[in-house]
C-alpha cells in the first residue's frame, strides 16, 4: 500500500543536485531542480548497480557516476546509450521544510 | 607460448563466466574520497575548452591537408602529410573517447557530432565501441570481460607493432564493416552490444562503406593514391602516436583487481601530447571519476595525487617500466608491476584473493 515517507528537509539538497535515501533496504535519489522542485527516483542506475547520489545534476538530467548514461529525472526517462531502460519514478511533496515521498 | 592463458581474455570463453561467478564484474570500486562540493565542481561541463580544441584540430587538418595536397607529387608533401595524418589517425582516439563519455561539451550535439567524425577516422563502429567502452569502465582488466585490453598476458607482440602503423586494427575493422553492412555482428559484439542497438552499428557501417567506395574509385578514376591519403590512409600512417599513448595506460599493470590505482599509469606529458591525447595521460583519474571533462583532469589529480601512486614523469619514464614488463611477462603470466603509493594513502582495496594482480587461474585445471 502507498505511503509517504519523510526523505530528507528541503536543505538538505543543493539546488540542481541529488542526495541519496534509504527506506526499507530500497536506495532512493531526491532530487531539487534548479527551481526549487523536488523529485525522486530509484537510487540506481538501471544500466548497473551504481549510485546516482554520486552523479551530476544538469538541469532536468542525472548523469550516472560510472559509465555517464543520463535520465531525465523529472521522468525517469533513460536518454540514450548506455542506458536503454527508464527510471522508477516516485511521488513527491514538501510540508513544512520536509520532502516526502511516496512509496509502495 | 601462454596460449592457454591468452584464451582467458575471450568475452565468449570459460573465463568469462567465472569472472562473472567470482564477483569479478561489475564490482564496486575503489575511489579515492573527493567532497561532494568539490567533484560537482570538477564534473561540471563546458563548451568552451572542447570548442577551442577540436576548432585547433580539425583547422590544422585542414591546413595541413590543403598544403599537403599543394605539394603533392614532390617530397615536399611529406612532412604536412605526416602531421596531418597523426591528427586524423591518432588524436581522433581521444576525440573518439572524449566524446563516446559525453563529458567534452556541455552542448550534447556537439560531443555527438565529434563523436561521429572521431569514431569514423579512428575506424571504430560509434556505437559498438561505445558499448565496448562501457565495458572496459566496468570490468577494466578484468580477463574475460574487458574487451580492450591492449597487452596482454603474454603479450602479442607482433600485433602490438604491426598496429603501430595500423596493419592489424585497419584490416580488423574493415572486416566488422562489412560483416556490419550484411546485417551481423562479431561473438564478441554481440556480448556487449543489446539487441535494440544493433540496426544503428548496420547502417553505420553501410554509410561508411559508401563512403570508403567512393574514396577508392576517386583513386582508381584519377589515377592518383591522393584519395586514400586524405580519408582512410592516415588510420595506417598516422597510428603510431595512438599505440605510443595508448599502451602507458595500463600494460604490465595488475589484472582481475578492483582498485584502477593498482591498473592504471598517470603520465605527466608536454603541453602537444596533452593536446594531442585530450589529457588522457591523467588516466587513473579518468577511471575513478570518468564524469570528470578532460580539462579538468589536471585538477582532479592535483585533488587526489596523495592517495595515489606518483604519476610517472614523462613517457619515456613510463616505457622504461612498461617494455621490460612486457617482455618479463612473455616467461612470467603472474609478473604485474605493482607501485608503491604516495605516503599516507588509503591501502590497495584488494577485498578477496581473487583480485590478486596476478589473475592466477579462477578455473581449476
Amino acid at each position: 500500500m502507498p505511503q509517504w515517507i519523510p526523505a530528507c528537509a528541503t536543505d538538505d539538497v543543493d539546488p540542481e543536485d541529488v542526495i541519496p535515501f534509504d527506506h526499507a533496504g530500497e536506495s532512493y535519489a531526491v532530487y531539487r531542480s534548479p527551481d526549487d522542485v523536488y523529485y525522486a527516483t530509484a537510487g540506481h542506475c538501471s544500466h548497473e548497480r551504481e549510485l546516482l547520489c554520486d552523479g551530476l545534476v544538469m538541469g532536468g538530467v542525472i548523469e550516472c557516476p560510472k559509465h555517464n548514461g543520463r535520465f531525465d529525472y523529472t521522468s525517469g526517462k533513460a536518454m540514450g546509450a548506455p542506458v536503454l531502460v527508464d527510471l522508477r519514478t516516485y511521488p513527491t511533496k514538501v510540508e513544512d521544510g520536509t520532502v516526502y515521498i511516496e512509496v509502495s | 607460448m601462454g596460449r592457454e592463458r591468452l584464451e582467458r581474455y575471450s568475452l565468449v570463453g570459460p573465463d568469462s563466466r567465472a569472472a562473472v561467478d567470482a564477483g569479478l564484474a561489475s564490482a564496486d570500486w575503489y575511489r579515492s574520497a573527493v567532497p561532494r562540493k568539490r567533484m560537482k565542481e570538477l564534473m561540471r561541463r563546458s563548451d568552451g575548452p572542447a570548442v577551442r580544441d577540436t576548432t585547433l584540430w580539425l583547422g590544422l587538418m585542414v591546413v595541413l591537408a590543403g598544403v599537403g595536397t599543394l605539394f603533392w607529387g614532390s617530397w615536399w608533401c611529406v612532412p604536412f602529410f605526416a602531421a596531418y595524418g597523426v591528427l586524423y589517425g591518432s588524436a581522433s582516439d581521444s576525440r573518439w573517447h572524449e566524446c563516446g563519455h559525453g563529458t567534452a561539451f556541455r552542448t550534447r550535439w556537439m560531443d555527438e557530432v565529434v563523436y561521429q567524425i572521431a569514431s569514423f577516422m579512428v575506424m571504430r563502429d560509434p556505437t559498438a565501441s561505445r558499448w565496448s567502452h562501457t565495458r572496459h569502465h566496468t570490468d577494466t582488466l578484468v580477463l574475460g570481460r574487458d574487451p580492450e585490453i591492449q597487452a596482454m598476458r603474454p603479450a602479442r607482440l607482433a600485433k602490438l607493432l604491426a598496429n603501430f602503423v595500423g596493419l592489424v586494427d585497419v584490416p580488423v575493422a574493415m572486416r566488422l564493416m562489412v560483416l556490419h553492412v550484411v546485417g551481423r555482428l562479431s561473438a564478441e559484439e554481440a556480448d556487449y552490444v543489446p539487441e535494440t542497438e544493433r540496426p544503428k552499428v548496420f547502417r553505420t557501417a553501410r554509410i561508411w562503406f559508401a563512403i570508403y567506395a567512393v574514396v577508392i574509385a576517386s583513386a582508381i578514376v584519377s589515377g592518383s593514391w591522393l584519395p586514400v591519403v586524405l580519408v582512410g590512409g592516415p588510420a595506417l600512417y598516422g597510428r603510431y602516436m595512438l599505440y605510443v599513448y595508448g599502451l602507458t595506460q595500463h600494460s604490465g599493470l595488475g589484472e582481475n583487481v578492483l582498485d584502477h590505482r593498482l591498473n592504471t599509469r598517470t603520465v605527466r606529458m608536454n603541453v602537444i601530447n596533452r593536446f594531442l591525447y585530450s589529457n588522457m595521460n591523467y588516466h587513473v583519474e579518468h577511471h575513478m571519476f570518468p564524469m570528470v571533462p578532460y580539462h579538468r583532469l589536471p585538477e582532479l589529480h592535483e585533488e587526489i595525487k596523495g592517495d595515489l601512486a606518483p604519476a610517472y614523469p614523462s613517457i619515456w619514464a613510463a616505457y622504461r617500466e612498461l617494455v621490460p614488463a612486457v617482455l618479463r611477462q612473455l616467461k612470467d603470466q603472474s609478473y604485474y608491476v605493482r607501485r608503491e603509493l604516495a605516503p599516507g594513502a588509503t591501502p590497495f582495496h584488494e577485498p578477496s584473493a581473487v583480485n590478486d594482480g596476478r589473475a592466477l587461474p579462477l578455473i581449476p585445471a
